[in-house]
């Protein structure tokens, strides 16, 4: 391949013969090693745009949450005409639909998820689109459903498995965009014929065939992308010939697929450096200014914070806050030693100074001991001024992903263009314990929903009798999970590929699938286990004998204090689990994986789970992702990390979760040494291997205020778990959840 | 085999904790381990820890323990130029087993700072202690001793001594004053403290500590009387004309 949009790059390996964006990027980016000083604000043009928005934002608000909605055109990449916010002040254009912050409807996934969703906000679903869904054209939680099992459907209605993403889109696939920006999707189409011309075997197995159809999805795809983009006058064919060309043909690619999909999480990859190479090259042509390299940043990063989708309140009760996880992964070192970090990487998270705090894009720092000091304390800044930015380790996850890898959803890495995962939500560790004590039985219903056997009868818990039956239990458990993660992706491949992100991986036998289960309820489970242990837990059960509370006599080691008796339980039950999963054939042959992760569902799974041997009280939220239960942890908050350290990312490489709050003043007394504490922290943290870090910097107070007086506070972000969210979007009981948990106060 | 002597030594020296905080950024350079150890003497009106007072509670370690548990954090300490700080309550109470820690700390190479009132006569051990660490953080109660012993129940004579014998043998140190509204505030006294302090050559840093009654729920769950019960918390601007008093930087 050759082009003359490619001049002046250097050509040098691979890249230019076959689709190779990390080679291009070896060869091409500059690294960056100085400080923030050369950064530029906000053009008038931006600062204007994005004023436009802030009024958008506010109607949407004062309209109960959605401002639009078009009910009767099924979306897809080029479903809409063209939209604009205000088209002379945008430098870089597309919206989802044909205008800003309109919802559109995406029923392949399912149509009676969508007719809630619209009524939810006082819409209705067009009946001619209800007819086809209904009658004509099946979905994927039709699929689903159609071939659940009983013990699936009981698990999951009795909450031992949560948020299963059987009634909504499952996202967490990361389209490489980069490759519409520089070789242009006729190059992109081309590659995909050969891979037909490979599939064109003797053996014409059902693995040959899905493939080839799906080829086919994906080259109508991208010809749908191609229309799209032409709608908004652009010819995205060939490659793009300048930073803003870069920029926007990248964003037609995010903005197919966010047309196409309504996933969970549509995360963006890792695109800012790759962006600088076309940036730097512009400037060195003295075609490009720091003010207009910002005010692209902007306008794009403007585009990324519209995007919506219309969700349904059970979604909302799990994933709070609205969020997209348009993830975007900054930063990192790369294998040769050289940083990653270049100046785009500054100006990405400058956006949140010339835009204010966001919780979308989802920033996401890579960090390694060995970042460029400018940039580390750059971060640090950014973080304590706008609680808006997390951290992962690069040292840790460089090992196994090499350097072009990024963040999907909140923790899941995954190599750009040569990896995908099927998510698979959480399985209830803590109910899976209390099932163990109460022979399959469920401690709030009564209803039998694992197999009967044996109940716990004696009056204080032996720690060995309760091991043992929860090693069965959590046998159980990993069997019907994986049953209901094999029946979902099947059906959501059938029934709801994701052909366009797709067509922006490699060929489909070098792409790696992950099959990405998780845990909730990891720390109730430790320290139950520990009380049972280390304690006296005496059993209360009602006249059925059910297991409905526990008296816990005498102290025993919490989880979150560095404690190795209680954590080494918590390490176990993490190993132990996923040996069991791995004991089951997967869908598609893909890898198991576990994460401890519970975004904001934490709420949600407390308030399902009853009274726990720990003295948890039923219905209470358990601690968010890996973190203790709040008011666990009284070592202060590197105790916590180095707690959470210990679980081994080994096993639960699809990431280990850990929000941290603190006050802007037990970070330090000045703003210099508040920096120094926050980078120290973070070097701290990824030295002892820990994997993911959100960071907060705020206090109660301010928190309390914005509970009263949302409307002072539009731009209020604040991290959950593995994503941000503008706090007064959050539903009270969360909203209470977030300020009852520790926020690391001592002074 | 000495080694192994001496471990048993420590098995029976035991110190009295109150508690731990593993991400200290107050106190201290750097991140700071901060153990708080239990008992103090003093009776500060606006004492913060009010329950660290009673010498016989807390929870024993032995100094193998305690370092074993600081050691885990040498990753925040190196990266950040912190350590361990020793607060209380009160940790120059327990001066023999100080002497059991404070080595070991060092041959770990951790930095140690000893957070105290300086309320003690200069024995011989408490020099070699004195030696043993790397830093102080100094609480001069007030310079004016009739108002210093109204609020915290002794004399300042000890404390200023103490401050002066750091001097003397050149040990680094923070100097620090609560300022209470009404009570620590009064401008001749803080000019005196400028005087005196301008007669000490070790002095890193001072730090003006805003009063703030946010350990007063300590001293009502202990069923005391909290008897700054009409002070307000002293605010920024308060803080400020102290600085400026006493010529500090802000």
């Amino acid at each position: 391949m050759d082009f003359k949009q490619w001049d002046g790059f250097n050509k040098a390996g691979e890249w230019t013969k076959e689709i190779d964006v990390r080679g291009f990027i070896q060869a091409n980016y500059t690294p960056y090693e100085g400080d923030a000083k050369f950064l530029a604000g906000a053009t008038e043009k931006t600062k204007k745009l994005w004023n436009e928005v802030l009024e958008l934002y506010k109607k949407e608000r004062e309209n109960g949450g959605v401002l639009d909605a078009d009910c009767k055109t099924p979306s897809s990449i080029n479903a809409y005409e063209a939209g604009y916010i205000d088209k002379d002040l945008e430098e870089i254009v597309g919206l989802q639909t044909d205008a800003p912050l309109k919802r559109a409807i995406m029923p392949n996934g399912g149509i009676r998820i969508v007719e809630k969703s619209a009524a939810a906000y006082g819409y209705k679903v067009d009946p001619e689109t209800e007819y086809i869904y209904h009658n004509l054209r099946k979905t994927h939680n039709d699929g689903v459903f159609e071939v659940y099992t009983p013990d699936i459907r009981a698990a999951r209605s009795s909450h031992l498995l949560t948020g299963l993403p059987d009634g909504y889109g499952r996202g967490r696939i990361i389209g490489d965009y980069r490759r519409v920006a520089l070789y242009g999707v006729d190059a992109l189409i081309a590659e995909k014929k050969v891979e037909l011309e490979i599939l064109d075997t003797d053996e014409f197995t059902e693995d040959v065939i899905r493939n080839r159809e799906e080829i086919g999805d994906q080259i109508k795809a991208l010809n749908d992308l191609k229309a799209m983009a032409e709608k908004y006058g652009f010819d995205i064919s060939v490659p793009a010939t300048n930073a803003k060309e870069a920029i926007q043909w990248l964003y037609f690619g995010y903005l197919g697929a966010v047309k196409d999909q309504n996933g969970a999480a549509m995360s963006l990859g890792r695109t800012s450096t790759f962006l600088d190479i076309y940036i730097e090259r512009d400037i060195e042509n003295g075609t490009l200014t720091e003010e207009q390299a910002q005010e692209l940043m902007d306008q794009f990063i403007i585009k990324l914070r519209l995007v919506r989708f219309l969700r349904a309140p059970e979604y909302n009760e799990l994933f709070s806050g609205d969020p997209v996880w348009v993830t975007e992964s900054i930063g990192g070192m790369g294998i040769d030693g050289r940083t990653l970090v270049t100046k785009n990487s500054f100006r990405v998270l400058h956006t949140l100074d010339n835009l204010g705090p966001a919780p979308e894009p989802n920033l996401t720092v890579l960090w390694s001991n060995n970042l460029p000091q400018g940039f580390k304390n750059y971060c640090a800044d950014i973080s304590i001024r706008t609680s808006a930015i997390q951290y992962e380790n690069d040292d840790l996850m460089r090992i196994t992903l090499g350097d072009d890898y990024g963040i999907a959803c909140c923790v899941s890495a995954m190599k750009i263009g040569k990896q995908m995962q099927f998510f698979g939500a959480r399985a209830n560790l803590a109910k899976t314990l209390l099932y163990a004590i109460n022979g399959g039985r469920d401690e709030l219903s009564g209803k039998q929903v694992a197999p009967k056997y044996e109940p716990i009868t004696s009056e204080y818990l032996d720690y060995d009798e309760v091991m043992e039956k929860f090693d069965v239990m959590m046998d159980y458990v990993a069997k019907i999970y994986i049953k209901a993660l094999n029946a979902i992706h099947y059906m959501h491949d059938k029934y709801s590929y994701e052909a366009l992100e797709m067509a922006l991986h490699d060929r489909d036998q070098d792409i790696l699938r992950t099959m990405a289960c998780g845990i909730a309820g990891l720390s109730v489970a430790a320290d139950s286990l520990s009380a049972i242990k280390y304690a006296k837990v005496k059993v209360i059960r009602d006249e059925t004998g059910l297991a409905v509370d526990y008296e816990v006599e005498g102290d025993f080691p919490k989880y979150g204090n560095d404690d190795d008796r209680v954590d080494q339980i918590a390490v176990d039950v993490v190993k132990s689990f996923l040996r069991k999963l791995e004991k089951h054939h997967t869908y598609r042959g893909s890898k198991h994986t576990l994460s401890i992760l519970t975004i904001t569902s934490n709420v949600v799974y407390g308030k399902n789970t009853g009274n726990t041997p720990d003295g948890r009280r039923a219905g209470e939220p358990f601690g968010p992702g890996a973190n203790p239960l709040h008011g666990r942890d009284a070592n202060g908050a590197l105790a916590v990390m180095n707690t959470i350290a210990k679980l081994p990312y080994e096993y639960s490489e699809d990431g280990i979760s850990f929000t941290f709050s603190i006050t802007p003043a037990a970070l330090g007394k000045d703003e210099n040494t508040k920096v120094n504490n926050l980078v120290s922290m973070l070097d701290g943290y990824f030295k002892q291997t820990g994997h993911h870090i959100n960071v907060n910097v705020f206090n109660r107070e301010l928190l309390l205020d914005a509970m009263d007086h949302p409307e002072n506070y539009p731009q209020l972000t604040i991290r959950v778990s593995g994503y941000a969210v503008n706090f007064i979007k959050l539903t009270r009981e969360q909203q209470l959840d977030v300020i009852n948990r520790t926020i690391h106060e001592r002074i | 085999m000495t080694d192994h002597i001496k471990d048993n030594n420590s098995q029976i020296l035991k110190g009295r904790i109150h508690s731990f905080e593993s991400f200290g950024a107050v106190d201290g350079p750097g991140i700071r381990f901060v153990v708080f150890f239990q008992g103090c003497a003093l009776r500060c009106k606006y004492c913060h820890n009010r329950d660290t007072w009673t010498v016989n509670a807390g929870k024993e370690y032995n100094s193998d323990e305690l370092i074993s548990k600081i050691s885990r954090y040498k990753n925040y300490f190196t990266v950040s130029g912190g350590g361990v700080t020793l607060s209380g309550g009160e940790p120059l109470l327990q001066q023999d087993f100080l002497l059991d820690l404070l080595p070991k700390l060092k041959k770990q190479g951790i930095h140690v700072a000893i957070d105290t009132s300086g309320s003690f006569p200069l024995t011989d051990k408490l020099k070699e202690i004195i030696d043993l660490a790397d830093l102080f953080l100094l609480d001069i109660k007030c310079i004016n001793d009739d108002i210093c012993t109204e609020l915290v129940g002794v004399s300042n004579k000890l404390e200023l001594e103490f401050a002066r014998y750091l001097s003397d043998i050149n040990k680094p140190v923070w100097i620090r004053q609560v300022l209470v509204p009404g009570i620590t505030d009064h401008e001749d006294d803080l000019l005196k403290l400028k005087d005196f302090l301008a007669t000490l050559k070790n002095v890193k840093k001072v730090e003006i500590l805003a009063y703030h009654d946010l350990g007063r729920f300590k001293w009502e769950n202990l069923g005391c009387n909290y008897e700054l019960d009409d002070v307000p918390n002293a605010t920024t601007e308060d803080v400020a004309r102290a600085k400026k008093i006493l010529g500090l930087q802000n």
